[in-house]
């Protein structure tokens, strides 16, 4: 981590960027697999359950940091979890509100976003040692990287196993869904593959960057 | 345990102030999110509630051709009750702009390949046959199962599916049953899609078991749903 040992209140891109990029939620720590790998056989649900852990992110961070005074250290996992609970509930009544047809197809995994280890780890490493406006922006930026990955697995699986996207064939009549890819296996598949592509970037730019030091020093 | 135990041999007079802390921590942030559920829950619920109307209608008008109008009943042990209240068979009766009686709907479950499919079929009285079929829930294997919803040449099974009544109004005449692909004959028979034999089967055996109770049941009522004015 590079926030000092007293949180500094300095805000810059990195604040932000952090969960799109460096500290992606899914393709760098691993987190949230759960629904990762169960609504992303489409791209719209990928979309939808995206959002909605976005908003519980951004607003149990919102609360996490401006109670986090008043939360002593030994209940705070207890806090946490009701207030993440509640604007799960929240999600869960409007969604059901907005299409009862998302709702089917996200079926559990709406109330699931209460035990996403990616908020409570938000809320525990960062809302809660971080003024309002800072942990508001870097929980922005964590929902964000994960809607992203979502969606890169979501579209995939889409394209690959139903010809389309966003419900929208692409491929027209000629084309032979691979049908394994929007069952669960093909969520192991894909997430693999961008996993692979992630960590190939990762290495070629270290050795690029060791290349670079070894030249420069000779 | 072992890193619980230490906390709780401690007995400093500070632990006596953060444990009101604790409660006051709990309780404040319990009734604040108590207070924030009820709010959207108090918002929201009709919404839901017109959706899920919208839903059941939308549903009932597909698998009753013709109708455009919709009113609930449900089938008890004696008779007809309206409404949604009586324990019974719920059914939906379907109507046509000029209040004739053009069908009914009704729920039918069974345990399909992955978990149970639920449908809402619906009967036309007039020609003692299943008019339609709808799903409602299922998980069947997409591409293979998921077929029994959108497959034309299965779906074809259910534009007069023989259900009659036998002559003493007691119980089918013929049961449904779901034959391999390609060898149907009779009325009364589903044509399985090749390569979802179990989907289809389940298919075939809610109908039976749906049609076996509700269809002798409502025989001797079925006046009822003609006469009754909006």
């Amino acid at each position: 981590m590079t926030t000092p040992k007293r949180p500094s209140d300095t805000i810059n891109l990195d604040t932000f960027l952090e969960g799109v990029w460096r500290d992606n939620p899914v393709f760098v720590m691993l987190l949230g697999m759960c629904p990762v790998l169960a609504v992303t056989n489409t791209s719209m649900n990928a979309l939808a359950m995206g959002l909605a852990t976005t908003f519980v992110l951004l607003a149990s961070s919102a609360l996490v940091s401006l109670l986090r005074g008043f939360i002593p250290k030994q209940v705070r996992i207890a806090c946490y979890i009701v207030i993440i609970a509640t604007f799960v509930t929240i999600v869960d009544y409007t969604i059901q509100a907005i299409s009862l047809d998302l709702y089917n197809a996200l079926g559990a995994f709406i109330q699931l976003i209460v035990v996403n280890c990616m908020i409570l780890g938000r809320a525990e490493s960062y809302a809660s040692k971080h003024r309002l406006g800072k942990s508001l922006i870097n929980a922005a930026g964590m929902g964000v990287g994960f809607t992203f990955a979502l969606l890169c697995l979501g579209t995939v699986r889409e394209l690959l196993g139903a010809g389309s996207l966003f419900g929208i064939p692409v491929f027209g009549e000629q084309f032979e869904p691979w049908v394994v890819m929007i069952l669960p296996p093909g969520g192991f598949f894909v997430l693999g593959a961008w996993l692979l592509l992630f960590a190939w970037i990762k290495q070629r730019k270290a050795t690029k960057g060791k290349q670079g030091e070894t030249v420069h020093a000779t | 345990m072992s890193e619980n135990a230490p906390t709780d041999v401690e007995p400093p007079a500070a632990a006596r102030g953060s444990s009101l802390a604790m409660i006051r921590a709990l309780g404040v942030i319990a009734m604040l999110s108590g207070v924030l559920v009820v709010l959207v829950y108090q918002i929201t619920q009709p919404m839901i509630a017109e959706n899920k109307r919208l839903a059941i209608e939308r549903a009932v008008f597909r698998v009753v051709p013709g109708a455009v109008d919709r009113r609930d009943f449900v089938v008890t042990e004696t008779g007809l009750e309206p409404g949604q209240q009586a324990t019974g068979i719920q059914i939906y009766a379907g109507y046509d702009g000029d209040g004739a009686l053009k069908g009914i709907a009704a729920e039918a479950a069974a345990r399909g390949y992955q978990d149970v499919i639920r449908i809402l079929y619906g009967y036309n009285p007039g020609c003692e046959c299943i008019t339609g079929i709808s799903i409602l829930q299922s998980t069947e294997t997409p591409g293979l199962g998921d077929k029994i919803g959108t497959d034309p040449a299965f779906l074809a099974n259910f534009d007069a599916l023989d259900a009659r009544l036998n002559d003493t109004r007691s119980a089918l005449r013929n049961a449904i049953v779901t034959v391999k692909h390609g060898t149907k004959t009779q009325r009364w028979q589903i044509d399985a899609i090749s390569g979802a034999t179990i989907s289809s089967k389940a298919i075939g055996k809610m109908l039976d078991d749906s049609t076996r109770t509700l269809l002798p049941r409502l025989a001797p009522h079925i006046s009822q749903l003609k006469v009754t004015e909006p």
